[in-house]
């Protein structure tokens, strides 16, 4: 029987991810992690990119872990996850395993986006029954704040400081989940822990889709956004709200939106509580603020006009058409 | 059908390699083909394809994504193995500390191949050499029937309860890896037997007891666990010959720590690995004949390097010449001089020593190279005296 997503039936399963790991205080990532592990009805083996996540959880001999884990190295958690997917078919069948057990690799942004891209892409090309999720707080944290592949424009970090010459990041963020959806897996999406149902309804469908799947998940730091500690959900519901960070899913080539916002917020909204944004705030970089808020309204519209074609084309279609 | 059930049969040193791989029949195999390795994993796939083996694949779009899966599948609790050559240990180098730190015994083929640049894709030790300090047991092949032992013997010794350590089988790129030989396979049903059945340790895939892989060791314990390492290590010695002794049961083949040639009596000898060794060995002969003292001795077991072993076998000689087919940039020995001469090292009487570095990037090492050598070496037992330390031959100047 799947446990039901209500937080009565939830707090009844035992959490796979143990307090007392060494995770700055007010971190999204081990919120995200428990998130998805409680969502989880199968039994699953994790494998973990270096990064934050892992040198935090994993410090000899008090794993926080109570599922089987593997870290292997910082670019390779999906090539990893791989084998320990691929020997599991192979001791399926030859009858030396019975258990169903799912398979799940949790990257930074750093290992997805940038150096693990690779080793990722190969994965879901390789069709492994595995889902990889990113936890994207948009900078290589755990190494002094410095710039990925999925630091937002404008935002200022050790490796893209502001100044007066170069005013922060100047490019614009990968969009990891669209080039994810692009390799033709059964089942993309993006997650905010701010939504847990929302997430967790998006973990549970991950898992019972064969296949490789994939989910982008924000999980907003303090120490590199430059916020208060206790703000990581305040911050990823209004990269919800603002549209900064869309939650949607893309089931065979077909987009849905799962969360609409009511009233779409500035994204001022969103940037103005971090540190990392605050020299936008001056007049001489009004036009970059205006440039960010552009750049999330096209996508959301593109979003928007991606998810009516595909209810334009009904969803059998739909993922004939596109698929 | 040969002699004692053994079949004969005319092949590569790569055919041999798959050949004992699907005798093996590993449960995860993960691969990324290049040359001259490429050919080992293209025969294995097509016996995964026509069901002759129960291996699972990963072909993988990296050798190190190909290691990296190896240390996935390997901790997830199965046999595993692989084949590389070249960049793509080079590739895998980052990997090859963590699969031999996590003690996860995978076996791997290593084709000696040269590395860039400039690129060349032909036989030297470079690879093999840059690898050695990873914590990987290392054994090397003069010929394919030695890679092919090898191969069938490096399974039992990586996954010896008292080690579990990775472990590469090595053979010189084309030389062996592409040229038809005459040797002899043993029976399915006789090397399924001597690997005997994958005993698995903590495997990921036991849910009921989580285990937590590859875990971050700070200042308070990280030299614990390396010193931890290298005490295994010392037992991967005891472990090679006693499986050798197994092995030579069944293929009435003999295997040691390294292999010696007339060195017993010998005043003057030879150290050389792999394919090198046959060349120099008729050379010998010749300078027997001629009433040279000479001898051979070729390192099999190259990591963990047996030194008070191989110092005992050349203490006696007045000198030695060592030829290594790898180069060591910034001027220095090459690296199998080293080990030789770290071996000699503690005793008060030993022999003089020279170097030759020969046959880089799959260049043809003659006989008329060994005999240089040779030549050299009786001079030198005459005047006690080396010409040069290190040199290079078979250079056109």
């Amino acid at each position: 029987m799947a446990t039901p997503l209500s937080l009565k039936e939830l707090s009844k399963k035992e959490v796979l991810l143990t307090g007392g790991h060494r995770m700055c205080a007010g971190c999204g990532a081990p919120i995200v992690v428990k998130m998805v592990l409680l969502a989880a009805e199968q039994p699953v083996v994790a494998a973990n990119a270096t990064g934050c996540l892992e040198v935090s959880t994993c410090i000899s001999e008090f794993t926080a872990w109570k599922i089987p884990w593997i870290h292997n190295a910082f670019e390779n958690a999906a090539a990893t996850a791989s084998g320990v997917e691929t020997m599991y078919r192979s001791l399926k069948k030859q009858g030396k395993i019975d258990k169903d057990i799912k398979f799940i690799a949790f990257g930074g942004d750093g290992g997805t986006y940038d150096i693990g891209f690779q080793s990722l892409s190969g994965a879901m090309e390789r069709g492994h029954d595995l889902l990889y999720i990113c936890y994207d707080n948009g900078a290589y944290m755990n190494t002094g704040i410095q710039r990925s592949s999925a630091t937002p424009f404008g935002a200022d970090t050790t490796t893209c400081p502001a100044g007066s010459a170069i005013p922060g990041k100047l490019q614009h963020r990968k969009d990891l989940t669209k080039i994810m959806a692009a390799h033709g897996i059964p089942y993309v999406a993006q997650a905010s822990p701010s939504h847990w149902q929302d997430l967790m309804k998006k973990v549970k469908k991950a898992l019972a889709t064969p296949g490789p799947k994939f989910m982008n998940i924000i999980a907003p730091c303090n120490r590199g956004w430059r916020s208060r500690n206790d703000d990581a959900i305040q911050l990823s519901r209004l990269a919800v709200e603002t549209c900064y960070w869309p939650l949607f899913e893309i089931e065979n080539g077909v987009t849905t939106i799962s969360v609409k916002p009511k009233e779409k917020k500035p994204l001022v909204e969103f940037l103005k509580p971090q540190g990392r944004f605050k020299h936008l705030f001056g007049p001489e970089n009004e036009h970059l603020l205006n440039e960010a808020q552009a750049q999330v309204d096209a996508y959301w519209d593109r979003l928007l006009r991606e998810e009516a074609f595909s209810a334009s084309l009904g969803s059998k279609e739909a993922e004939e058409k596109i698929a | 059908m040969g002699t004692n059930g053994k079949k004969i049969v005319a092949v590569t040193g790569n055919e041999a390699v798959a050949e004992a791989m699907r005798q093996i029949n590993p449960d995860v195999c993960a691969a990324y083909p290049i040359t001259p390795a490429t050919d080992i994993m293209q025969r294995f796939t097509s016996f995964v394809s026509n069901g002759k083996v129960k291996t699972e694949m990963v072909l993988v779009e990296s050798e190190h994504s190909a290691m990296s899966a190896c240390i996935g599948a390997s901790a997830a609790g199965g046999r595993v193995a692989t084949a590389t050559s070249a960049q793509g240990l080079a590739l895998m180098w980052e990997e090859l500390y963590i699969a031999s730190g996590n003690r996860l015994p995978i076996v791997m083929s290593l084709v000696n191949r040269a590395l860039s640049a400039p690129i060349n894709i032909h036989g030297d030790h470079s690879d093999g050499m840059g690898a050695r300090d990873c914590g990987w047991i290392q054994l090397w092949s003069e010929n394919a029937q030695e890679a092919y032992d090898n191969m069938i013997q490096a399974f039992r010794i990586a996954e010896h309860g008292d080690i579990r350590m990775p472990a590469m089988v090595c053979m010189d790129g084309f030389i062996i890896s592409h040229s038809i030989e005459r040797m002899e396979y043993l029976d399915d049903e006789t090397v399924r037997n001597f690997a005997g059945e994958f005993k698995t340790v903590n495997p990921l895939l036991d849910v009921e007891h989580p285990v937590s892989y590859g875990p971050l060791i700070l200042t308070d314990y990280y030299m614990e666990y390396r010193r931890a390492h290298a005490e295994v290590m010392s037992k991967v010695k005891k472990v090679v010959l006693d499986v050798a002794k197994d092995f030579e049961k069944i293929s009435g083949r003999e295997y040691g720590l390294f292999e010696t040639y007339r060195l017993e009596d010998a005043e003057v000898g030879i150290v050389v690995l792999n394919s090198a060794a046959g060349t120099t060995k008729d050379a010998i002969d010749m300078f027997r004949d001629k009433g040279v003292k000479a001898g051979l001795l070729k390192p099999r077991l190259f990591r963990p390097f047996p030194y008070e072993e191989v110092g005992e076998a050349l203490k006696h000689l007045k000198a030695v010449c060592v030829l290594d087919r790898a180069d060591a940039f910034g001027a220095s020995y090459g690296p199998l001089f080293m080990e030789i001469a770290a071996s000699l090292y503690p005793y008060k009487e030993r022999p003089v020593m020279f170097n030759k570095v020969y046959g880089l990037g799959g260049r043809d090492y003659l006989p008329d190279q060994a005999e240089l050598v040779l030549t050299e070496l009786a001079e030198t037992l005459k005047t006690g005296k080396v010409k040069t330390v290190k040199e290079y031959i078979g250079v056109r100047e």
